[in-house]
C-alpha cells in the first residue's frame, strides 16, 4: 500500500537527479557531508518501515545499525584488503541474525514495553562492545583500507575515491528506497499496514500477526545493518556510539521530522537535521537549542512532517486535475483515493 | 438430522471470579441459523469470543467438524472457515470499503509472505474483495474512506470484511447493535440471504430479526444454557419468558 502522487515523484526524480550532478560543482566537504547523510538516509528509511507501517516503535534500532558497522571491523580489522561481497553476506547475515533474536523476544510486548524492550536489547550491544577489549572497547576498531567490488579479478569501482563512494552510497539509498517501495505494494505490505491499523482485526481475519510483525522487524534491521556497514566503510572506523541510545534517538527524529509512514520522508529529514546541525552553529553558540525549537514547531505545526507539507503544497498547485485521475484509477486499485494526505 | 458443524463440550470461562460461561454444551447444524438470546451479561459475547479463538475457554471442549479448535488462536479458526464480525464496529478506518474488504480477500492467500509483485495483480483477490462488496451492499461506495460513512454502513462493511474471507460458518455479534429500523430491515435482509448458502450463529437483542431469521434459538441466562429449541419452542416457553422476555419488557 505505497502510492505517491505525480507531482511528488516528479518531485523526488528531480531530488536524485540532484545528487547525481551535486560532485561536478560541490566541494569535498560536501560531499562528505552528503554521503553521511544518505546513510542515515537509509538508516531512517529502515526505522519508518516499523514506525510508520507496521506500528513497532523500537527505540534501539541503532543495534542493527552498530551491527552492521561492527560485523564489517570484526571480521577485516586484521586484513588486509575487503572482498565486498563477503563483506555485504556477513553483514546481512548478521543482521539479520540479531534482529531475529531481538526481535522474536521484543515483539512479545507492545506498546511502552516494546519500546523499552528494544531500547534495553540495545544498551546491552552498547555495554558489551563497550567493555570488550578484544573488540576495541570504548576506542572502537579502525579499518584501514574501503571494500573491493570485484568481479572476477577485475575492480567494478574504485571506493577509495570519494566521488565513487558517494555514488555508490547513492544508488543504496534509492535501491533501499525502491526495495521498501516494492516490499510495501506486494502483499505483505498491505498486511502491515493493516496491523498497525488494527492488530487484532487483522488477527481475526486469519493473518498469524506475530509472524509478520517479526519479519519486518528483521527486514528493517538488516537494512539499517546496511547503513552501519556503509558508514563504517566510510569513516574508517567503528565505536560503541554507534549503537547508543542517542543515535536511536536521533534515528527516530529524523524519520517523524521527515514524515512517518512516507518512506521518502525520512530522507528529507536526514537531509535538514544534518544541514541545520552544520549550518546552524555558524550563527549563534547555543544552536542545538534553536534545533530543539525547529523540532518542536515541526510536530506541533506539521503533524505528517515536512513530506506531508509537500503533499499540501503539490495538492494546492494541481488540485482538483490530480484527485480526478485518481479517483479513475482507484476502481482497480486498493490504492489510497485522498491524495491531500497519504494516509496509507 | 443434518450434520453438526460445531458443537461445544462443557464450555467455562471464568475471569477471576466471574464465572461468564458455565458449562455450554451446544451443537449447531450445517445450514441451520442458529440465534443466541439472553439479557445483558448472560455471557453471549463470551461465548462467541470463545469459539472465535479471542479467548481460550477456562476448561470445556470446542470442535469444528471434527478438528478439535479447543486451543486455537483467532488467526487459525479464520482459516478453518469461521468467520466473526464484532458488536464494536471494529474496522480499518483511515482505510476505503475496498481496502478494509481486502485485506480479508488477501487473508485467503496460502501465505501473504510475498514481497514482489503488487498485490493488485492479484486476480483472485480481486474477485473475493468485489464479491464481499455486492453481498454487504457497498459496491458503490467502494472508494470511500471507511470513517466518513454513516454508522449503517459501517456495520455492512463489518460484515462484509467477514464475508471477504470467505467463511462457512458465521459468528455474528449483535450485527444490529445501534441500527435504526431502516437501517436494521436491510442488515436484516442481508442476514436471510446470507442464511441461504451460510451456517449463521446470531447473536442479537433485536427479537424482531432474531425471530425472523433464526431457524433455532438457545436461550443463556448467567453464563448457562437456558433452553435451546425452535422458534415456536423458544416462544412459548415458560422458562424463556420468566427468564428473558419477561424481564426485558420490565427494563423496558
Amino acid at each position: 500500500m505505497y502510492t505517491l502522487t505525480r507531482p511528488i515523484l516528479i518531485f523526488l526524480c528531480l531530488g536524485v537527479a540532484a545528487l547525481v550532478l551535486f560532485p561536478l560543482v560541490g566541494s569535498e566537504f560536501y560531499v562528505g557531508l552528503l554521503i553521511r547523510i544518505m546513510i542515515l538516509s537509509i538508516f531512517a528509511i529502515s526505522l519508518d518501515l516499523l514506525i510508520g507501517y507496521t506500528g513497532l516503535i523500537s527505540f534501539g534500532h541503532a543495534a542493527f545499525f552498530g551491527i552492521g558497522g561492527y560485523t564489517l571491523a570484526i571480521f577485516f580489522q586484521d586484513a588486509d584488503s575487503i572482498n565486498f561481497w563477503i563483506a555485504l553476506v556477513l553483514v546481512l547475515s548478521c543482521s539479520a541474525l540479531v534482529a531475529l533474536l531481538v526481535g522474536w523476544i521484543s515483539i512479545r510486548a507492545s506498546g511502552v514495553y516494546f519500546i523499552m524492550l528494544t531500547l534495553a536489547f540495545a544498551q546491552m550491544f552498547y555495554y558489551f562492545f563497550f567493555e570488550s577489549p578484544d573488540f576495541g572497547g570504548d576506542d572502537g576498531i579502525f579499518l584501514f583500507s574501503k571494500p573491493e567490488i570485484l568481479i572476477g579479478s577485475t575492480s567494478l569501482i574504485d571506493l577509495e575515491d570519494e566521488h565513487n563512494f558517494y555514488y555508490f552510497v547513492l544508488a543504496w539509498m534509492v535501491a533501499v528506497y525502491l526495495i521498501l517501495s516494492m516490499i510495501l505494494k506486494a502483499p505483505f505490505g498491505h498486511v502491515i499496514v493493516a496491523i498497525k491499523a488494527n492488530e487484532s482485526r487483522v488477527r481475526a481475519l486469519g493473518y498469524p500477526v506475530q509472524r509478520y510483525k517479526l519479519v519486518s522487524f528483521v527486514i528493517a534491521g538488516t537494512l539499517a545493518g546496511i547503513a552501519g556497514f556503509l558508514e563504517a566503510a566510510h569513516t574508517g572506523y567503528v565505536t560503541p556510539a554507534y549503537l547508543g541510545w542517542h543515535e536511536s534517538g536521533i534515528v527516530m527524529v529524523i524519520v517523524i521530522l521527515g514524515g512517518m509512514g512516507t518512506l521518502f520522508g525520512p530522507i528529507l529529514g536526514a537531509f535538514v537535521i544534518v544541514l541545520l546541525q552544520d549550518f546552524l552553529p555558524n550563527f549563534t553558540e547555543h544552536w542545538q537549542l534553536l534545533m530543539g525549537g525547529i523540532i518542536i514547531a515541526v510536530v506541533l505545526f506539521l503533524p505528517k512532517g515536512i513530506a506531508g507539507l509537500l503533499y499540501r503544497l503539490s495538492n494546492r498547485l494541481f488540485t482538483s486535475k490530480e484527485y480526478a485521475d485518481v479517483s479513475q484509477n482507484s476502481g482497480d486499485t486498493p490504492a489510497t483515493v485522498d491524495v491531500r494526505e497519504q494516509s496509507l | 438430522m443434518s450434520e453438526v458443524i460445531l458443537r461445544t463440550e462443557g464450555l467455562c470461562k471464568h475471569f477471576g471470579g466471574l464465572q461468564a460461561t458455565h458449562e455450554v454444551s451446544l451443537s449447531f447444524e450445517r445450514g441451520v441459523t442458529h440465534g443466541i438470546l439472553g439479557p445483558n451479561g448472560a455471557g453471549k459475547t463470551t461465548l462467541i469470543n470463545l469459539l472465535s479463538g479471542e479467548l481460550a475457554p477456562s476448561s470445556g471442549k470446542i470442535f469444528f467438524k471434527d478438528y478439535d479448535i479447543t486451543q486455537a488462536t483467532s488467526d487459525k479458526v479464520s482459516r478453518i472457515g469461521i468467520g466473526r464480525s464484532f458488536q464494536k464496529t471494529n474496522i480499518f478506518a483511515d482505510f476505503t470499503c475496498f481496502q478494509n474488504c481486502w485485506v480479508g480477500a488477501q487473508s485467503r492467500l496460502s501465505s501473504s509472505m510475498r514481497f514482489i509483485r503488487p498485490a493488485r495483480h492479484l486476480r483472485e483477490v480481486h474477485r473475493r474483495t468485489d464479491r464481499a462488496l455486492q453481498l454487504c451492499g457497498l459496491a458503490e461506495r467502494r472508494n470511500i474512506q471507511a470513517s466518513s460513512m454513516s454508522y449503517g454502513e459501517q456495520r455492512q462493511l463489518e460484515i462484509g470484511m467477514m464475508l471477504a474471507t470467505e467463511p462457512e460458518l458465521l459468528l455474528l455479534d449483535e450485527p444490529l447493535a445501534g441500527m435504526g429500523s431502516e437501517e436494521s430491515l436491510k442488515i436484516t435482509e442481508l442476514l436471510k440471504e446470507l442464511a441461504k448458502e451460510h451456517t449463521l450463529i446470531l447473536i442479537e437483542h433485536d427479537m424482531d430479526a432474531v425471530f425472523a431469521v433464526a431457524d433455532r434459538l438457545t436461550v443463556m441466562v448467567n453464563g448457562a444454557e437456558l433452553e435451546t429449541g425452535d422458534v415456536a419452542q423458544i416462544r412459548n416457553s415458560t422458562a424463556v419468558q420468566e427468564a428473558y422476555l419477561g424481564s426485558s419488557e420490565d427494563a423496558a
